[in-house]
């Protein structure tokens, strides 16, 4: 595993919020010239800890007002495969997002939906199909925020 | 502010392949690497784009624990949900937080170096927040999509 110092961690905390920052700029920020700023970078990438990007948009000004986490409870465990399950809720294009999780569901779903009309034509004609489904729990999303991490707070 | 066709086409290919090049994500969407600048641009001013931020992948920060903290507030107090929130903000470990309407209130993603780590947490961070009357824990097993495409 990789050791970051506070410039590794500044890096990543700046990244986190924008990722569009150049190395010139970030270079800049921290006292470090724009090669030695897109070695950093590099490092980083290299070593899997940034892993891409995730382009947040205003879901509700492309029509999309609602979004829905579902936890998912499958009815018949160990006669249904989790993977024909993973594989047909994978599939659905309103699905953001599934995670197999332990607790009291088995998995988690993120769903994206126009309305809770067409939330609820989704629930019921390709979540409520879905092999080995059983109970179901919706909350639906009101605001989210992503937080920093323990990257400490070392500001750029 | 208004979304058009070729917007939506730009919109659909970035949300499919975030990290993709200008020029790569114009000639994808069929418009000239100038105009897929200009939409991009506007789409930010106005709004429809409001980031794009990196992905930190936690694991490889040696972060192997991962859970779904769903809370029930206590609701009888008016500054139930201000406080948590403002105190859960407080907490390092805590990656992410969502409000919802349901039977579940507020959901925290904590992250922790491993188990024993993650019961320190849980123990001196998570259940010393405010107003809370239930707690549900969901631990990650695995990611099976993570996608932030929209069916545009």
């Amino acid at each position: 595993m990789m050791d970051l110092d506070d410039t590794d961690r500044a890096f990543l905390r700046a990244l986190s919020q924008d990722a569009t920052h150049s190395a010139g700029e970030l270079g800049r920020r921290l006292g470090l010239s724009q090669p030695a700023a897109w070695r950093r970078i590099r490092r980083l990438e290299e070593a899997g800890i940034l892993a891409g990007r995730r382009v947040v948009v205003d879901r509700a000004a492309l029509g999309f007002g609602v979004t829905v986490f579902l936890g998912v409870k499958l009815a018949t465990k160990g006669r249904v495969s989790l993977e024909d399950f993973e594989r047909a809720v994978g599939a659905i294009p309103e699905v953001q997002v599934v995670q197999h999780v332990l607790g009291m569901f088995d998995y988690r779903l993120r769903v994206v939906a126009r309305d809770i009309a067409d939330f609820e034509r989704v629930l019921r004609r390709r979540i409520m199909t879905l092999p080995g489904i059983g109970q179901v729990e919706a909350n639906v999303l009101l605001t989210e925020e992503q937080r920093p991490g323990p990257l400490g707070s070392v500001d750029v | 502010m208004q979304v058009d066709e070729t917007d939506r086409r730009i919109l659909r290919h970035l949300l499919a392949d975030p990290g993709v090049a200008t020029a790569v994500l114009a000639d994808r969407a069929g418009v000239t690497a100038a105009t897929c600048w200009r939409r991009l641009e506007r789409l930010t001013t106005g709004g429809v784009i409001r980031a794009q931020e990196a992905v930190i992948d936690w694991r490889k920060l040696g972060y192997g624990v991962e859970v779904s903290l769903r809370f029930t507030l206590d609701k009888t107090h008016p500054r139930a949900f201000d406080e948590f929130l403002a105190a859960a903000r407080d907490v390092p470990e805590v990656i992410g937080i969502e409000t919802f309407l349901g039977r579940v209130d507020v959901r925290l993603n904590v992250i922790a170096r491993d188990m024993a780590q993650y019961q320190d947490i849980y123990r001196a961070r998570i259940l010393t927040l405010p107003h809370i009357a239930d707690i549900e824990a969901l631990m990650l097993i695995a990611t099976i999509k993570d996608e932030s495409a929209l069916p545009l």
